[in-house]
């Protein structure tokens, strides 16, 4: 699918796609979380994505509590796990669509095994990766994503190890489809889900999201509107090419869709009529 | 159906493969390690045969997170490991007794602790299986003693976790798992073989965890319509995490009486000449055969004794155990471990009869002459 950047506010109604009777939610104002999860559901609206035909696999965090708001088949398993729960779910039945919500600390950390494996498989999911720099649901402990000489509750003198690049990570491993987008533009955000939606194999997209509550506090980042401004401006989106992007360094994580293989999907080989060894 | 001789010698470990298959498994995943290995590789051969799925993950979490899932999407599955694995297991399997996702989980025991004795004997998870899981769960153990058993229980333990929504875990020891023994592979009758109960009415209000007569809710299939969410989470009627404390109480209240409701269906034991026994052998697996062939012996020399062998190990067959040792004046119990069963089979005796431990650790099987002696020794 090409996927023509519009918007389509207008009629994409969230409230249609959501558990209205799990409000109020428990996200803290001004949670990045948030701001992925509309353009997830949004991306499902515009890819015509059935709610019944959907599943959402997400881990423990506060980036996995945000599946239990969607109106959907979703599945809130264990620490790290998703990934491999959404793998035995997609085998099972490759009739859903199979959607992984899981956090920084939840997909690099204790679940990064599952994540080399999946990528490598390149089975048809999407795994939407919330990074907030943070472990947000423990209270703010470092993560594998935490900047260098950041304050978290565990490095009370700035961080000192260094930090994992997952869209590297995953593009390494073999995953077909690799993205990362900041929460700043939802539009775009969305656009950028959509085309991992419409990916057969598996997809990887990063997006950057903020603590606003616990990292942004400890570390003096400002409000919500401020820690989103700084995190476009330490961003380097592709589709600007190489002149504008200039002004972004030092810092420069690209943005936009960084892998598109054509590698096969994980069932594409057909074995049946083989003989055994 | 698998094009299979009804009477075949095999392996436990590929009886096990096979009376899944039997039972209607059609997902399967696994990672490699003695003495368990040759489960995964008989599933890797024959669910292609019947167009289920199986694969080998990157580790045991996986393994057990993937058939968790497979489950939760619809179709029977299973996993196999052994004591390290099996400890990786643990938190996904509280998972599954949690949500009450079916899976059945084979333990085929090797020495430990830690990495242990690969390739030896033992019976030292006996308390994990029960106890593995944080938290007050529930959760069968079924532990055969004959290759023809493990085909047969596996059977069952399908169709006990399926109609009960509830782990089932097989646990029997290595010697049992590589032994070969002739075994008749007649596949079970078809009206035998329970399948899930799968929520059918009405779609608007459905509640994936309502209190039921019979205590087991409808699960609901994902792309039905029904919309559920599924969590760890200790969650109310409608499977959303809550913290009212009636609520939190009632929901793990309800998984542990469960059992207790169905204990008809769960409990299997078998009992050998305990009417008249002054001593009975309490033991599982390759120990109970030695107990066995005991009793035998010690019956020749006039020594009355007797055996009973837990088939459905946990919930432990309690009635059925105090009153086969009404009369007697000793109970033995004969384990591969430094004496695991022992501590239940003395909390259920409390003192009367008397309780002996007969313990092997070192990887060896307990003899029978080894049990032939103790229970002289009871009844000197
Ligand atoms: C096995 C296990 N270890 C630790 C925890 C505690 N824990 C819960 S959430 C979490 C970290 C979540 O961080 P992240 O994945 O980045 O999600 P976020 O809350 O930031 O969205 C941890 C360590 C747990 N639930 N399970
Ligand atoms: S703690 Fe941080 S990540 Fe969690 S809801 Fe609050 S702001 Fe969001
Ligand atoms: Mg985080």
């Amino acid at each position: 699918m090409n996927i023509e950047p519009h918007v389509s506010a207008e009629q994409f109604d969230v409230r249609e796609y959501m558990r209205l009777d799990l409000f109020p939610h428990f996200l803290c104002p001004g949670c990045g979380h948030g701001m992925a999860l509309r353009a997830m559901m949004w991306a499902l609206y515009e890819n015509e994505i059935s709610m019944d035909k959907l599943a959402v696999v997400s881990g423990i965090g506060c980036s996995g509590r945000l599946g239990a708001y969607i109106d959907s088949n979703t599945f809130h398993t264990t620490h790290g796990r998703p990934l491999a729960f959404a793998t035995g779910l997609a085998l099972a039945r490759p009739d859903l669509h199979v959607v992984v919500i899981t956090g920084d600390g939840d997909c690099l950390a204790i679940g990064g095994n599952h994540l080399i494996h999946a990528c490598r498989r390149n089975l048809n999911m999407t795994c939407l990766m919330l990074n907030n720099e943070v472990y947000g649901m423990t209270g703010g402990q470092v993560s594998p994503t935490t900047s260098t000489d950041r304050y978290t509750t565990t490095t009370p003198y700035g961080n000192y190890e260094p930090v994992f690049d997952s869209c590297k990570l995953a593009e390494a491993a073999g995953a077909g489809f690799v993205g990362r987008e900041v929460t700043m533009q939802v539009p775009t955000l969305k656009d950028l889900i959509r085309q991992a939606f419409d990916y057969n194999g598996f997809s990887f997209v990063e997006i950057i999201s903020d603590c606003t509550e616990i990292f942004g506090r400890k570390n003096q980042l400002g409000e919500s509107a401020e820690m989103i401004l700084s995190q476009k401006a330490a961003t380097r989106p592709d589709s600007y090419g190489t002149k504008v992007d200039e002004p972004f360094r030092p810092n420069p994580l690209k943005t936009g869709v960084l892998v598109r293989s054509e590698r096969p999907e994980y069932r594409a080989v057909n074995y049946q009529g083989k003989k055994s060894k | 159906m698998l094009a299979i001789a009804k009477r075949k010698n095999v392996q436990g470990n590929e009886a096990c493969a096979l009376g899944a298959i039997a039972a209607g498994c059609r997902f399967f995943a696994g990672y490699p390690i003695t003495p368990s290995s040759e489960v995964a590789e008989g599933m890797a051969r024959e669910l292609f045969a019947v167009g289920g799925v199986f694969v080998q993950m990157e580790d045991e979490i996986a393994s057990m997170g993937a058939i968790v899932g497979a489950s939760m999407g619809g179709k029977k599955s299973m996993t196999a490991t052994s004591g390290p694995g099996f400890s990786l297991k643990q938190e996904n399997l509280g998972y599954a007794a949690m949500t009450e996702t079916p899976c059945v989980v084979v333990n085929v025991m090797r020495g430990g602790p830690s990495t242990g004795m690969p390739t030896r004997p033992g019976q030292g998870d006996i308390m994990q299986a029960r106890w593995g899981t944080h938290g007050d769960h529930p959760i069968i153990v079924l532990s055969p003693a004959s290759v023809g058993e493990i085909y047969s229980e596996t059977v069952r333990a399908f169709n006990l976790s399926e109609a009960l929504r509830v782990p089932v875990v097989l646990l029997y020891d290595e010697t049992i798992g590589h032994l070969m023994e002739t075994i008749d592979l007649t596949p079970p009758p078809p009206e035998t073989i329970v399948e899930r109960k799968w929520a059918k009415g009405d779609k608007d209000g459905f509640l994936p965890y309502a209190e039921t007569d019979d205590l087991v809710p409808e699960m609901a299939r994902p792309g039905d319509g029904y919309r559920v969410h599924t969590t760890g989470l200790t969650h109310d009627e409608r499977g959303f995490p809550t913290q009212v404390p009636e609520k939190a109480s009632r929901a793990v209240e309800r998984l542990l009486e469960k059992l207790d409701h169905h204990a008809e269906l769960i409990e299997s034991y078998e009992e050998i000449d305990c009417g008249d026994a002054d001593v009975v052998i309490t033991a599982i697996g390759i120990t109970a055969r030695a107990a066995r062939r005991a009793i035998k012996n010690l019956r020749a020399k006039g020594i009355k004794a007797g055996v009973f062998r837990p088939i459905t190990l946990w919930p432990f067959p309690e009635a059925a155990f105090s009153k086969a040792v009404e009369g007697a004046k000793s109970v033995l119990v004969a384990e591969m471990n430094a004496g695991q069963l022992a501590t239940e089979i003395e909390r259920i005796c409390g003192g009367e009869p008397g309780v002996v431990r007969l313990n092997r650790i070192g990887g060896e099987v307990i003899t029978p002459a080894q049990i032939e002696k103790s229970v002289e020794e009871v009844l000197k």
